[in-house]
């Protein structure tokens, strides 16, 4: 049943690679290894905790000879003294627990390795190793060899320790503290015993309570009273004004019970609201460790390059030691980090993560190169133009949308409501202060404040959060993370919906390729693809794997012109592959297509046309989404798809190509001019301006460890297609807040008529807060999930 | 009578204790990752099983 799938990591295996290997089944050599590696270690139960858990090991020949740079190593470094050293390296393939048991039992592979620690969520090892037994260049070659290999670039230099922020969870801690030791103590004012003794006791209870009341008073309600009075400066009435009202009200008002002997207090009452506000506000903090949302170039971009000093040795140098005028070396798959002019004869250079070019782009020596493309093919050399700050990608970074910290850029729902509720809440308590003066002096103030208790919107500020937090999380499991609950709130406002092409409608990796023009029989396609063969050219070898099974031919002679094609004999018959003007000698306008010529002998047969490779669903998606969006497609590539996206696509659908980053930027900005909440689907690094302008920047990735741009959500890209169904889920989540609203509301009104008519007992009190607080959370628990069901 | 003083008190010096304990943990990062502890505590058994199976085919 499992046979044809890779005991190591899970792959379909092809027939005649497959290789048998202790009674188990391997699709490469690299699996084999490792199994061989484990097996021989004892380590063979890596396999029992999760089938097929491995992952190929990829060849890192030379790709991490930085780290024999003693000063790049010290940079990524925890901690490093003689005989110990920490460093966290970011795993991306760690995903089961098989992955946590190998990688805490990594001292048992490598001599010199303390103790390794996995952090699971966020996808990070911790090894403690001894420097003076195994380097780090070794642990990360080991790590390499048995398919964890870490993902290292700019941004882990200079690591530092990063101080997580933990005082929520002291809050809450201190708020529970305090509301349950209360609550405890309350229990005999709540049974009213008239009992001699107890009558004894009540000044202890009384004072203990107060007591225990003020650290969750003054310490866990701090972040309340310190946004409150933000917001009153900066003139927009939030929700945490009525809140942060309420509680003094109610700390005042029951300190003066206490003391003047009235009675109990709400203490309960407050520290237990308190603590359920919290309580929401953690729920709402649902964090993808592993992901990032703020990324810029700099984890893009790799920590160090090898220089090539004057003297023709070769030297590992860290990135922003790059000057002008040095020669930097750059190998295959590496990134370009500046800006600079090619000195080896020709480079392929694949800018598709930049610009959006689908094709890699031919560069002749002496040609400029621009950061953030990477090589592909040979080794080849570069003298460096500009520092890495000065180069032409950096440069977008300091456009202004990057600068600005968004501090709110929009008004949530709970603060658009809480902008009338404030002051007819003011309103109700003063109308009845009013009522009651003529009456009772002291029943008018008991009124006032009782309303200011009662109406505090608890329930109303916990509904948002639970229902954004539930909503995360459904989101997070089918794959699309957001980066905080705001964003649902933007996602249902949507109206405009910009998509980059190459990366986000398209797949990076296949490309579609069709064949136009006389029909090529069987020898022809065997000396076609014996020609192809020898060709180190992109788009030679995509064909070459399109292209059947043939036998081999020998060539007699091959050549391959940079730019224009390839030349070669057979059996004395001339064999032209390339670019039109290379095959048939006129100006013809067919540039815009990615397509290969092809010429045998004399005769021209046809072309063989690269298409990109469509997202599954693309059509049906964009279908769905025109009939209540505004739908256009922004791309950095030429014009050669026009045609066959308009047929994909609905019509109105607007396509506008050539767009550099900043014009992806600018077109997103006046999008924002005509009152439009646009949103931005994108995938690379060009589309960063564009990501961070709009109202919400989705960034899709085909995995979602290694890169995206900052954003604020990010999509699986397997699950693109399901983009409609989670616009149609966020407009339902403000349907269950909206609900939600009018439930609290109601209980509002109940409470409120308890307190204007003066007879808002503790203990109502306290019955009211927590089932008000209990319905909320469950209606609206119960509703987004029912939502995230039903619809499709 | 006066055990009633004495009982709050001792419940309270509990609970203290409770809390402080929390803080500590707080503070060493126990609440940072509180995921892969959970599988962690199920391997240790494994691996010694895992030496012994082998031995024990070896012998």
């Amino acid at each position: 049943m499992e046979k044809n799938n890779c005991f190591h990591c899970g792959l379909e295996i092809v027939k005649e690679e497959q290789i048998v290997f202790d009674e188990k089944d391997f699709c490469c050599n690299g699996c084999k290894t490792v199994y061989e590696i484990f097996s021989l270690n004892d380590l063979s139960c890596y396999y029992d905790f999760e089938k097929a858990p491995g992952a190929t090991p990829q060849d890192i020949n030379g790709k991490y000879d930085f780290l024999d740079n003693e000063s790049i190593v010290s940079k990524l470094l925890e901690f490093q003294e003689d005989s110990t050293a920490i460093i966290s390296l970011s795993i991306p393939h760690i995903h089961c627990s098989s992955c946590i048991w190998i990688l805490e039992n990594l001292q048992r592979l490598q001599k010199g390795i303390n103790t390794s620690q996995v952090n699971f969520p966020e996808k990070k090892v911790r090894i403690n190793y001894n420097p003076e037994i195994v380097s780090l260049k070794n642990i990360i070659y080991l790590l390499s060899s048995i398919g964890y290999e870490p993902y290292i670039s700019l941004e882990n230099y200079e690591t530092g320790k990063n101080n997580v922020d933990r005082s929520l969870t002291y809050k809450l801690g201190v708020a529970f503290f305090c509301f349950g030791n209360i609550m405890l103590l309350s229990f005999p004012e709540y049974f009213e015993v008239k009992e001699f003794w107890l009558d004894n006791y009540r000044p202890f209870f009384r004072g203990l309570i107060f007591a225990l009341s003020l650290p969750s008073f003054f310490y866990s309600a701090s972040g309340y009273y310190v946004s409150a009075i933000k917001s009153i400066r900066s003139k927009m009435l939030n929700i945490d004004i009525p809140i942060a009202l309420g509680i003094v009200v109610m700390f005042v008002r029951s300190t003066f019970d206490i003391v003047m002997d009235y009675g109990s207090g709400f203490f309960d009452s407050l520290t237990g609201l308190i603590f359920f506000m919290l309580l929401g506000k953690m729920f709402q903090i649902k964090t993808y460790s592993f992901l990032s949302f703020e990324r810029d170039f700099k984890s893009y971009f790799p920590i160090a390059i090898t220089k090539i000093n004057s003297d023709s040795t070769e030297e590992s140098i860290p990135v922003y030691e790059i000057e002008k005028g040095n020669r930097l070396l750059i190998r295959n798959q590496e990134l370009i980090p500046v800006d600079g002019i090619l000195i080896s004869d020709k480079a392929e250079i694949d800018y598709s993560f930049v610009t959006g070019e689908a094709v890699p782009i031919a560069k002749k020596s002496g040609d400029k190169v621009f950061a953030g493309g990477k090589q592909i093919g040979k080794v080849i050399e570069m003298e460096v133009l500009h520092s890495v700050s000065q180069s032409y990608l950096t440069q977008l970074w300091s456009n202004d949308v990057f600068q600005k910290t968004v501090e709110q850029k929009h008004k949530t729902i709970t603060d658009s409501i809480s902008r009338y509720f404030t002051p007819i809440l003011l309103l109700i308590a003063f109308a009845g202060f009013g009522y009651w003066i003529f009456f009772d002096a002291n029943t008018a103030f008991n009124v006032f404040t009782a309303v200011l208790i009662v109406a505090c919107p608890c329930a109303l500020a916990l509904t948002a959060p639970f229902t954004m937090g539930n909503m995360l999380r459904i989101f997070g499991n089918k794959h699309f993370y957001l980066k905080n609950a705001l964003v649902i709130e933007q996602l249902a406002k949507v109206d405009t919906i910009v998509f980059d092409k190459t990366g986000t409608i398209t797949t990076n990796s296949k490309s579609n390729i069709s064949y136009e023009g006389v029909i090529l029989d069987e020898t022809n396609l065997a000396v076609l693809k014996s020609v192809l063969r020898a060709s180190n050219h992109p788009l030679s070898r995509m064909l070459y794997d399109f292209l059947p099974e043939t036998k081999k031919i020998k060539l007699d002679s091959f050549e391959e012109i940079t730019g224009k094609g390839i030349k070669a004999v057979i059996d004395g018959i001339l064999l032209q592959i390339g670019s039109v003007n290379f095959i048939i000698e006129s100006k013809e306008d067919e540039i815009k297509q990615t397509a290969v010529h092809i010429k045998i002998g004399d005769k021209y047969f046809g072309k063989y046309i690269f298409n990109n490779q469509y997202r599954e669903g693309l059509s049906e998606l964009f279908s769905k989404l025109s009939t209540k969006y505004q739908l256009k497609v922004l791309s950095g590539d030429n014009e050669g798809e026009r045609s066959l996206l308009e047929l994909i696509l609905p019509k109105g659908t607007e396509m506008i190509f050539n767009q550099k980053p900043e014009q992806k930027l600018q077109f997103i900005k006046a999008l924002q001019d005509q009152g439009k909440n646009v949103m931005m689907v994108g995938d690379g690094l060009n589309d960063a301006g564009a990501l961070a302008q709009s109202n919400v920047g989705i960034s899709i990735s085909e995995n979602v460890n290694v890169f995206s741009p900052a954003c604020d959500a990010i999509l699986d890209a397997k699950q693109f297609q399901k983009l409609h169904y989670f616009l149609k889920l966020s407009k339902k989540a403000i349907t269950t807040i909206k609900m939600s609203f009018t439930l609290s509301l109601l209980y509002n009104v109940v409470g409120l008529s308890f307190a204007i008519t003066g007879n808002l007992l503790p203990l109502v009190a306290a019955i009211i807060m927590p089932l008000s607080t209990i319905t909320i959370v469950s209606f609206v628990t119960i509703m987004s999930n029912y939502y995230s069901r039903k619809i499709k | 009578m006066s055990v009633i003083y004495l009982l709050i008190a001792i419940s309270i010096f509990v609970a203290i204790g409770f809390f402080i304990a929390f803080i500590f943990a707080v503070k060493s990062g126990q609440y940072d990752d509180d995921y892969t502890p959970s599988v962690r505590m199920l391997f240790d058994d494994e691996l010694i099983k895992s030496s012994q199976n082998k031995s024990e085919i070896k012998g």
